[in-house]
């Protein structure tokens, strides 16, 4: 376990790298030298010249990018051209809220997608089979952005229960119920696509767990339904959702971005939004890095967890 | 045994030999509903999108001064901010985003072909290259990248497909290697072999038949995928540029109106989740009627 725990663990470093050198030369190519964007337009040559050396992009890309990877690597991570202050404390005042709004949609989700799942595989009754596959189409298929839109257009403006946006009420940024009242719709739209994805995964997991011999033996050993559900079936059933969660880290990812833009939400996918618009580089290859770092995470996370649920992977 | 049973049983073989695999697989699709009316609203919207011109005679780029007019006679869905007929653009954005779907899934596959075929078929060090290729592009965050991509230039619809094709195909890409992986070993590739086929033969004339079946259930799924994400990519404003309409930038636009006007945002976001809903649902009774595994 330890062996492979390390391998894998070092697999993601290179997998980590490839990334970055990628993003590094997609940015060289972009338009417009980013010393002419952190001057502005009022700058002469001389000043473009005298800023692009301070900046280090007078230097070719190779040995640019060295230069960023040994800074990332000391915690210098450049400095912000839109806000003029250290990338690493932009970072620092984002990151903790996309981190919040993603536990609390996977929460919600696991909370959610477990018992959908069950009710919709036991169920004998067709509405609520038909139903179920219904629900959970619709939710991998509604656009994320949408869906915000829509519990933004319901429950702020018309019914009026629901803030409509950004983390808390100024004036009020201290009050846990105002907070959780904002974390309700950007976590709620965020987990919505993983409620219908893990539900019908946990449906056709357990489906196929509960043809299985040892659940019949179980049956007849005279044990009541709802033990064999739970004791004997469900612990198997739920094996491969764990390895499902993990490899979703792109998608969350992603996710996460849109649902907080719709919200106003202010985390890292908006910051990689608006850095994108004002084209500020050193903060736009900052969060798409830690966004990568993420998906590895969970990817390698999901490894890990499945090698730890399921004993006859273990030495593999 | 009975006259009739024997009759029956008579019937059932002659019924079996009959049944062409096509055949078969239409029998359970047919079974399948939900597939089945997703292929007829599906057909609808195409059908309407492909009639867009004849269905309303505006000019879907035309602004005019009659602007977010409610609906009525002579604009059955009113007008948006700039006074364009709402129908007509919806229908004309249809034609985009459909487009954008359907191209942006063919490539996806062709590019999943591409790299998982070989990566399977010959294994070793090429697999091993290739595999940490669709590893690396798995760790990237489409969205995003897909993001700064298209900052960069002025996106245009054909460089859309490219960058939603170029960052989808490695979901294929690792399909088409695990099919190629399990059916290189096969009696009738040994067969092929010893008939002196070459390699590219037996992968293009021998196996890849044999991979319809998944390659036309992840390229359905592929379509639902490649809408998505252009509406997303649109909907930030780097996706199909205005005033060319896609549902997605239709839905940027509508975002200033959710107050007084929600219909503009509620008919465009509502098609693209009828869209993909319908699409998913098609592939998912396309599996159920294509993947012997789960035949009866």
């Amino acid at each position: 376990m330890n062996r492979y725990l390390i391998r894998r663990t070092l697999l993601a470093i290179p997998t980590l790298l490839v990334v970055s050198v990628l993003l590094f030369g997609l940015l060289q190519l972009a338009p417009g030298g980013p010393a002419a964007l952190y001057a502005g337009p009022d700058a002469g040559p001389e000043d473009l010249e005298r800023i692009s050396r301070l900046l280090g992009t007078d230097q070719p890309a190779p040995v640019q990018y060295l230069r960023w990877l040994g800074g990332v690597l000391r915690g210098d991570w450049g400095i912000s051209f839109r806000y003029r202050e250290p990338v690493v404390g932009v970072l620092a005042g984002r990151l903790p809220n996309t981190v919040q709004l993603m536990a609390a949609a996977l929460l919600i989700a696991l909370l959610l997608s477990v018992p959908f799942g069950v009710v919709s595989a036991v169920s004998r009754w067709r509405p609520v089979q038909y139903l179920a596959s219904i629900a959970a189409m619709l939710g991998v298929s509604i656009p994320t952005f949408w869906l915000g839109m829509m519990v933004l257009l319901v429950f702020s403006v018309r019914l009026r229960i629901l803030p409509s946006g950004g983390m808390a009420t100024i004036g009020l940024e201290h009050d846990p119920v105002d907070r959780i009242l904002h974390l309700i719709g950007p976590a709620s739209v965020l987990a919505t696509m993983y409620i219908a994805a893990w539900s019908r995964y946990v449906r056709s997991s357990l489906l196929e767990v509960l043809h299985q011999d040892y659940i019949r033996l179980a049956r007849a050993k005279g044990l009541s339904e709802w033990t064999v559900l739970t004791q004997h079936a469900l612990r198997n059933a739920l094996l491969p959702l764990v390895t499902l969660i993990g490899l979703q880290g792109s998608s969350l990812v992603g996710g996460a971005m849109i649902t907080e833009v719709v919200f106003a939400w202010p985390g890292m996918g908006r910051l990689l939004a608006e850095a994108l618009s004002s084209r500020d580089y050193p903060v736009l290859m900052a969060a798409f890095m830690i966004m990568a770092v993420l998906t590895v995470l969970g990817n390698l996370l999901a490894d890990l967890a499945y090698g730890w649920v399921d004993p006859r992977i273990r030495l593999s | 045994m009975p006259a009739v049973t024997q009759n029956q049983t008579e019937k059932a073989i002659k019924l079996r030999k009959t049944l062409t695999p096509a055949g078969r697989a239409w029998r359970t699709f047919r079974r399948h509903h939900l597939a089945l009316a997703s292929a007829f609203i599906l057909a609808l919207l195409v059908l309407a999108s492909a009639l867009a011109p004849v269905i309303s005679s505006y000019d879907p780029d035309a602004a005019s001064l009659n602007i977010l007019a409610p609906p009525s006679p002579e604009h059955p869905l009113g007008t948006d901010d700039v006074g364009r007929d709402l129908l007509s653009r919806l229908l004309h954005a249809g034609r985009i985003s459909l487009s954008v779907g359907f191209g942006a899934a063919v490539l996806t596959v062709v590019i999943g072909v591409l790299v998982g075929a070989p990566a399977g078929y010959y294994g070793g060090r090429l697999d091993a290259l290739l595999s940490g290729l669709i590893n690396v592009m798995l760790a990237i965050p489409i969205l995003p990248l897909a993001l700064v991509l298209s900052s960069f230039v002025q996106t245009n619809l054909t460089f859309v497909i490219f960058i939603i094709g170029g960052l989808s195909w490695p979901a294929v890409a690792r399909i088409m290697r695990a099919e190629f992986l399990s059916l290189r070993e096969r009696e009738f590739v040994d067969a092929a072999r010893v008939l002196g086929a070459g390699s590219g033969r037996i992968i293009f004339i021998h196996i890849l038949p044999n991979t319809l079946a998944p390659i036309i259930v992840a390229a359905t799924l592929q379509v639902a995928n490649a809408i998505l994400l252009e509406s997303a990519l649109s909907f930030l404003g780097y996706g199909v540029q205005p005033p060319q309409a896609s549902w997605g930038n239709m839905l940027q636009d509508a975002q200033r109106y959710l107050r007084t006007v929600p219909e503009l945002a509620i008919y465009p976001g509502a098609l693209i989740s009828l869209t993909v809903i319908s699409i998913n649902f098609l592939g998912d009774g396309l599996r159920e009627a294509l993947d012997p595994r789960l035949q009866v």
